[in-house]
């Protein structure tokens, strides 16, 4: 309990987590402070090629094992299987209708990208090593939740067809194209490669992680503070429970894998996160009628901050006491 | 100077839908478009601004049409299938143009 509260402390006093809060109180309280589009794009495409690249080498540093293929096929699994497990609980805790239901659950088996990069700057922060490749699985995670919503919405004698733009859409977003593209570039020029780039990719990392974080705060306290009305109190209290469970399934998969005590953490934040830009860009295509406010709201404004004050801490304390690491 | 009748489309839809909008009219014939980025707007769902949204799936584009009257039938039926169950608005309204031969 003790480590978990330091380890959580810690976490909510880092510049990451401040700045994220400092953007959502501005939204909150209205201020005019925003981050340009452009410079919010810049931020994400360099976080994005950083954090792939950086696991590309890790990989290429111990070489390759089974495990990343178990490890590919876990995450498939997992990000197909939660959507049915929100399903069910989403029934039972709130009132929403079957679509609605659907929608929301897709968002919670596809994984929060910027979550994962929190975590793994946390880990790091800590000294903690995880296996490189579960960059790789965080793109793998993130299209099969939206097979599965579509699946139980088929279900229900609605059947909705996915279009081959939506395919690719989905499987070639340009987040997926290049955390996968970073990965293969950091595997394939390894060490020497990073230390090619890492005065840019590496020491700047965690100022970059702050200014997006911002961002992300101004965006979630605008969510907030238009869409919190649409969530009812059980929709809510879904927000904070459906991590936990999910993190329980990451933390099964992780153990059963034999991973490292960073890679099971990085499972258990991939299993608790919600998707927050994938996911609703392909509900609003596959799944119109469904209402945005509240999977956005409940994705952005709701879990996201959850995990990243103190779902993460949690998850990494609970990975350390079960890893023995 | 001459000018000769023609009706200009306006329709307002999801960014997301975009790609799928201008492919439905290019099928139908309809070449000729512009497509504007909305900066923010208020309707049914509320408020909203461009720059407090991420990612594409909340954000909307402009598609503005000028056709000759006689393309109008072809061009909505194209439109109706991709924007039907979307959130959106579509208009018409009558305009004049100067060169006739480019619509």
């Amino acid at each position: 309990m003790e480590q978990i509260l330091t380890l959580a402390t810690n976490n909510l006093l880092s510049p990451i987590i401040l700045s994220f809060a400092l953007g959502v109180a501005a939204a909150l309280a209205r201020s005019d402070l925003s981050v340009p589009e452009a410079a919010a794009k810049a931020l994400s495409i360099y976080l994005l090629f950083a954090i792939g690249f950086k696991g590309g080498v890790s990989v290429s540093s111990h070489g390759l094992d089974a495990k990343l293929g178990l490890s590919l096929i876990a995450g498939i699994i997992l990000s197909a299987a939660l959507p049915l497990i929100a399903f069910a609980l989403l029934k039972v805790m709130t009132g929403l209708s079957r679509l609605d239901a659907a929608a929301v659950a897709a968002h919670y088996g596809s994984i929060s990208i910027v979550t994962f990069v929190a975590a793994t700057s946390v880990l790091e922060s800590s000294g903690i090593t995880s296996e490189g490749y579960m960059v790789a699985v965080a793109a793998a995670m993130e299209a099969p939740a939206i097979l599965s919503a579509l699946w139980l919405i088929s279900r229900g004698g609605d059947g909705r067809r996915m279009d081959s733009d939506l395919w690719r859409e989905i499987l070639l977003n340009g987040s997926i194209v290049l955390l996968v593209g970073s990965f293969l570039i950091g595997w394939v020029t390894g060490e020497e490669g990073l230390t090619e780039i890492s005065s840019f990719i590496v020491a700047p990392f965690k100022g970059v992680l702050c200014l997006f974080l911002l961002d992300m705060g101004l965006v979630a306290g605008r969510g907030l503070r238009r869409g919190g009305g649409v969530l009812r109190p059980g929709v809510l209290a879904f927000g904070v429970l459906m991590p936990l469970i999910g993190s329980a399934f990451g933390l099964a998969a992780g153990l059963m894998l034999g991973l490292s005590m960073g890679g099971v953490a990085l499972m258990m934040v991939l299993s608790a996160s919600a998707s927050y830009i994938a996911v609703p860009a392909a509900m609003r295509v596959a799944l119109p009628e469904a209402d945005p406010s509240i999977y956005l709201t409940l994705s952005l404004g709701v879990t996201f901050p959850f995990n990243l004050t103190l779902g993460i801490p949690l998850y990494v304390a609970v990975a350390s006491a079960l890893t023995g690491a | 100077m001459k000018t000769h009748k023609a009706k200009r489309v306006e329709i307002t839809i999801e960014a997301i839908m975009q790609s799928r909008l201008t492919e439905a009219l290019t099928k139908a014939g309809v070449t000729g478009f512009s497509v504007l980025p909305v900066r923010g707007g208020s309707g049914r769902s509320g408020a909203w601004v461009r720059a407090g949204e991420i990612g594409r799936a909340s954000g909307m584009v402009q598609v503005i049409c000028i056709i000759r009257p006689e393309r109008l039938d072809a061009l909505l039926e194209a439109a109706f299938a991709v924007v039907d169950r979307h959130i959106g608005v579509v208009s018409i309204v009558d305009c004049e143009v100067l060169r006739a031969e480019r619509f």
